[in-house]
């Protein structure tokens, strides 16, 4: 019998759990519901619950792209559900202004790369536990958005706008398909650049990153920055999709959804390696999770039970000591057996 | 001084995964002895200390306390056996105040509760036995680091301790505190209590201690009457070599220094408090330049300052003779300098990243971030350093974790060498690895002179620096000592330096 | 003079909480009443409760998102048993505390034995706790009980005119036992230690493993305790209760001085960080003009303010060291 941890084995990808899961989820929708996977083509678009689960699911996987990048300088940034609210409530007021669509998205922009900025230089240059400085535009953060609304709920009738989130390209949705784009364009930027390495260097090993040249806390910050945007940018898609912002409800524990799919995508929190496309599964997870939920019954709001189960089975089979607990029970039944 | 040992160690032996580190090795101590203990790097100290102290249990061998066997399991155990330790680093709570850190986890009181007025009485009968001054209320991280350790020892004492480990006490204070410690040792050794002392500091091993035991890889050297060894002999025992060694260099090493050659860095007056005193350095083309020292003497400081770590405090730095400033790691990097530090897990190797991500970082880094080495370009490097320095991975998208630390070291080294430097500066590059990769890295360094660059060569092996070296800088007590030059590069001239040679010859 | 420096951040606290209290006595006719000084404790009751267990936690090195969830679970659990199914509210508070206590101690084995991530195995305990509430009610359900009419209308009177009701009294007596567990039992010093220094607090041979775990097993209770407060506060369950309690409860620990990455605070800043949480939403109803908004604004610069002050501290500190 060969010894199962003599030597290190290359890990199984998160990836393919992930895609299991999904597969799991899927089948036991089609138990319920055989047409669980129909498409059809309906007033001049696609029309089905996988469509619904993309579309819905698109803010989380676009919050779960910008929290990857923080969460493998071994962060976590709390503040992007309340980012999302600020940026609902300024593009409400924006548009209600009259400015066109283009100036209302720079304007997104540019606030969710602000309170990044905020949050990267409390962590990076401060030196403050990203938990700690991100928590405190986590809990100001819903205040301002209220204050800009004047803590009303901003009605929004834009088409323009509103079609960010609730339109389709030549039949498929624009949300989902723009959160691709986007997913890809970032692919591309951290790939083809160093930045995708630098970040898992800096996650990985700090000190040894500062020492290989690394200008480590400047990394840090372009990762809280980018995922301030991403946060940004997800505001309007939720604003877009109620057609109104709602300083004290929008993105409500968005920031626990989107680190929930990051850790289930395969990317530790304690830095270090990442995967932008597990980190999208892991959104869409989530989303079917919910949808399932609702398919089988059981009223949507319980649905984090499963969410919890799901992290803690993740956590365990990320800890050491959990592995090794299993690798004697597993080598000890061996004995045992022969 | 009684005859009667307090403690007998006998056949202590240590293995670790198939690596000895411990080799049989005997130790008595004596009530009422002051008793160093003494080795470099893998000699044993820290093992046996563990071994002592019931953080690892003896693969053989016995430990006989007062006449008395006894098996500690556990750090608790062996202190309420009457073994107690101080740490290097104090190893008791910043936040908390003074008498609570000498109470803690023994807090006088009952069902639970903590009798406040009788840990503060206990507390100052605890510090005024060691006649020390200090408010025992006040917060334990707001005293000085003297006074912390000071606080630490009479913790340990309070457990009606008959014998002290202090590990390496005196690292990180200054003169005048080394000498209220002694005090203080020497006022226990009158209550007849025994004390071992780990330090690299010979100086305070000749004003203190009354025995010595040396150790070198996991082997005993000898017991020795502290009074009846010379300084030079105890250098010679503890690295090895006889001191009267002049056994040869090879002649490669030795011809490579020309004088003329272009000055790459040149340091005046570069100093930090507390780190390194003060001091000049020049390092030229074509030149492997040692920095010799026992442990604790500021070789690492030294790189440390030269690579923009830590900020010097005074002096000046020149980089072909042009001022510059080294702010930081990176802007070293820029300049064409490379630093592989001796601690390769915290300070070296990105563990989950492959051998591929781990080699090309400081080239990237330098590059600057906005585009990425083109793949071809990075397996070409890969495969070149793989072949060149003889690499063993199964490829080159293995995590370097897994890789053997003599295999992880050659990655680091080339990671450097990718990046082009000017000057490389390698501190201990040869530790923790075997026998065969150390030859490689060797001839490594002298294909590096060949090439033109400017090295500087940190070891703690004198054979290894007497090989490798043109010219070798020695350093004692955080200074930079003296210089050997080519001509006088011996074994026995370099322990003679490095043991201090004022009190020889 | 030494003791106010070796209080600074508690000094501090209770500064600010005086000038608060003071400013809005000045700027408000009636502020300055006994009636706006009970309904300050009664109205943060539950929350001051739940606070005094994350500040624990909080000493710990760790933290604890579960407890605004564990609020909700319980106050649907104990309206759900008592109205539901007719079960006496003493049976129905006895089980709800030994469920929070049990979750508390499933996740603080989960921490420690498995040296997780408290902030992601908490995560989970909230998701966990919020679900399950949900899945008993998914409404909010009264209670009718003689028991709960005659604690609601329980007062204390501690003279003429000043009344306590029972949340507030509740309230004092958990900060009071907090007060002993953190300052005069072997248990809290051992929480404060591992906050300094886990590695340090077991070479110095401390119980670490049981604190740990006993640490989050007494804040679920508490948090229970907390939600069984909140029912007696509003007459009845209600599974959204205390959405977003733990991040209040994280800011008034915070603010009340105590370090969020562990080992140094006082539970009595807890207190006076409920106060000035009170004062706040107090002196924002008085107003009329102020948005309830800017509470939050003013908690989040509150925080920022003394996570500087800290950073500010610990630095002086480690400079002089």
């Amino acid at each position: 019998m060969k010894n199962p941890d003599s030597r290190p084995r290359r890990p199984v990808s998160p990836l393919v759990w992930l895609v299991a899961g999904l597969a799991l989820l899927v089948l036991l929708n089609l138990t319920k519901n055989p047409a669980f996977l129909r498409v059809t083509w309906h007033d001049g678009h696609l029309f089905g619950t996988p469509i619904d689960i993309l579309t819905q699911g698109s803010r989380t996987m676009l919050l779960a792209l910008g929290m990857t990048l923080v969460i493998a300088t071994g962060g976590v940034d709390l503040s992007v559900g309340s980012v999302c609210a600020i940026t609902g409530a300024v593009c409400a007021l924006t548009l209600q202004h009259g400015q066109s669509l283009a100036v209302t998205l720079a304007a997104a922009i540019g606030v969710g790369a602000a309170a990044g900025l905020a949050n990267g230089l409390l962590v990076a240059r401060l030196g403050i536990q990203p938990i700690v400085a991100t928590l405190i535009l986590m809990v100001a953060g819903r205040g301002i958005a209220q204050l800009v609304t004047d803590g009303q709920v901003l009605i929004i009738k834009h088409a323009a706008f509103e079609f960010l989130a609730t339109g389709f390209v030549l039949g498929a949705p624009f949300a989902p398909l723009a959160v691709g784009a986007l997913y890809l364009v970032s692919h591309a930027a951290l790939r083809r650049t160093a930045a995708g390495l630098f970040i898992e260097a800096v996650g990985d090993n700090e000190t040894a990153s500062r020492f290989a040249g690394l200008a480590a806390a400047r990394v840090k910050v372009l990762a809280y920055v980018f995922c301030g945007i991403c946060a940004g940018l997800t505001g309007v898609l939720i604003a877009a999709n109620i057609g109104a912002a709602d300083g004290n409800r929008a993105g409500e524990n968005a920031e626990l959804d989107a680190i929930f799919a990051v850790v289930v995508g395969g990317t530790a929190l304690t830095g270090g390696r990442f995967t932008l496309l597990g980190s999208l599964l892991g959104a869409l997870l989530i989303q079917t999770l919910t949808t399932t939920m609702y398919n089988l019954g059981v009223a949507p709001a319980v649905a984090p039970v499963p969410k919890a189960l799901v992290i803690v089975g993740v956590s365990l089979l990320q800890s050491e000591k959990f592995r090794a607990l299993v690798a004697r029970a597993w080598r000890r039944e061996g004995r045992s057996g022969a | 001084m009684s005859d009667e040992p307090l403690l007998q160690l006998r056949g202590i032996t240590k293995r670790f995964l198939g690596v000895t580190a411990l080799d049989g090795v005997d130790f008595t101590l004596r009530a009422g002895e002051i008793h160093a203990l003494l080795g470099e790097n893998g000699a044993g100290k820290s093992t046996l200390i563990k071994v002592l102290t019931g953080v690892h249990a003896p693969d053989a061998g016995t430990i006989t306390l007062t006449g008395k066997r006894i098996a500690p399991a556990s750090p608790k155990d062996a202190e309420q056996a009457g073994l107690s330790t101080v740490y290097q680093e104090v190893n008791l709570i910043p936040a908390l105040s003074v008498a609570e850190n000498i109470v803690l986890g023994r807090q006088p009181g009952r069902f639970g509760f903590v009798n406040w007025l009788a840990v503060r009485r206990h507390a100052r009968k605890a510090l005024a036995r060691l006649e020390i001054d200090c408010d025992v209320d006040a917060e334990l991280g707001s005293l000085s680091v003297a006074l912390q350790q000071m606080v630490a020892i009479a913790r340990a004492l309070d457990l009606r301790a008959k014998l002290l480990i202090l590990d390496e006490p005196t690292a990180s204070l200054d003169e005048k505190e080394v000498a209220e410690l002694f005090g203080i040792m020497c006022r226990l050794r009158a209550d007849g209590l025994g004390i071992v002392f780990v330090t690299h500091f010979l100086d305070q091993v000749y004003a203190i201690s009354d025995r010595l035991t040396v150790l070198r890889n996991g082997q005993l050297v000898g017991e020795f009457p502290t009074a009846s060894l010379p300084r030079l002999a105890l250098v010679g025992k503890m690295l090895g070599r006889d001191v009267s060694d002049e056994s040869g260099r090879p002649a490669s090493a030795s011809t490579a220094t020309k004088n003329a050659a272009a000055t790459v860095l040149e340091a005046r007056g570069l100093g930090r408090r507390g780190a390194v005193h003060p001091f000049d350095l020049t390092l030229r083309r074509g030149e492997v330049t040692g920095l010799a020292g026992l442990l604790g003497s500021g070789r690492t400081e030294t790189a440390r300052l030269l690579f923009g770590i830590d900020r010097a405090d005074t002096g000046e730095l020149y980089l072909h003779a042009q001022r510059a400033a080294l702010p930081s790691p990176r802007n070293a990097v820029r300049l064409g300098l490379a630093f592989c530090s001796e601690d390769r897990k915290r300070e070296g190797i990105l563990p989950n990243l492959s051998v591929r991500e781990n080699l090309i970082i400081a080239l990237q880094a330098k590059r600057g971030g906005a585009r990425s080495l083109a793949r071809a370009e990075q397996e070409k490097l890969c495969a070149h350093y793989t072949a060149a320095l003889r690499i063993k991975t199964a490829d080159a998208e293995t995590p370097i974790k897994n890789l053997s630390g003599g295999n992880q070291q050659k990655v680091l080294l080339a990671r450097w060498l990718a990046t082009q430097p000017e000057l490389i500066i390698l501190d201990e590059p040869t530790r923790g690895i075997d026998v065969g990769a150390r030859a490689e890295i060797e001839a490594l360094i002298a294909q590096l002179r060949a090439d033109g660059l400017a090295v500087l060569f940190i070891s703690s092996e004198i054979e290894e620096i007497v090989r490798t070296c043109s010219r070798v800088l020695v350093m004692r007590e955080r200074r930079l000592a003296e210089e050997v030059s080519t001509a006088d590069l011996t074994p026995g001239r370099l322990m003679q330096a490095m043991a201090g040679a004022h009190e020889e010859s | 003079m030494k003791i106010i420096r070796r209080n600074l951040p508690l000094v501090v606290t209770a500064a600010i909480f005086a000038a608060l209290f003071g400013a809005a006595g000045v700027c408000y006719d009636g502020f300055f009443s006994v009636r706006v000084a009970t309904s300050l404790l009664a109205d943060n009751a539950f929350l001051g409760i739940a606070a005094i267990g994350m500040t624990l936690v909080i000493f710990s090195g760790g933290i604890d998102l579960s407890i605004g969830a564990v609020v909700g679970f319980t106050s649907i659990f104990t309206a759900t048993l008592v109205s539901g199914h007719g079960v006496p509210p003493a049976v129905a508070w006895l089980l709800a505390l030994a469920l929070g206590a049990a979750l508390g101690a499933a996740m603080g084995t989960l921490i420690h034995v498995f040296k997780l991530p408290p902030f992601l195995i908490t995560l989970a305990g909230m998701f966990f706790a919020r679900g399950m509430a949900f899945a008993l009610n998914t409404e909010s359900v009264g209670i009718t009980h003689p028991l709960y009419e005659k604690l609601s209308n329980f007062d204390f009177a501690l003279g003429e005119r000043v009344h306590l009701p029972a949340a507030a009294l509740l309230f004092f007596g958990v900060v009071l036992i907090g007060y002993l567990i953190a300052h005069h039992l072997r248990f809290g010093r051992t929480l404060l230690a591992i906050g300094g220094n886990e590695q340090s607090a077991l070479l110095m041979g401390l119980p670490v493993g049981a604190a740990k775990i006993g640490v989050y097993a007494l804040n679920g209770f508490l948090a229970a305790l907390a939600g069984i407060v909140a029912t007696l506060y509003t007459g009845s369950g209600n599974p959204v209760m205390g959405v977003g309690l733990e991040l209040d409860a994280i800011a008034i620990v915070v603010i009340g001085g105590t370090l969020l990455t562990g080992g140094r605070g006082h539970l009595l800043g807890t207190l006076l960080g409920v106060l000035i949480f009170g004062t706040i939403q107090s002196a924002i109803l008085f107003d009329g003009r102020l948005s309830s908004w800017w509470m939050r604004i003013l908690v989040g610069a509150l925080l920022l303010s003394f996570i500087l002050l800290q950073r500010w501290l610990v630095r002086g500190l480690a400079r002089r060291g």
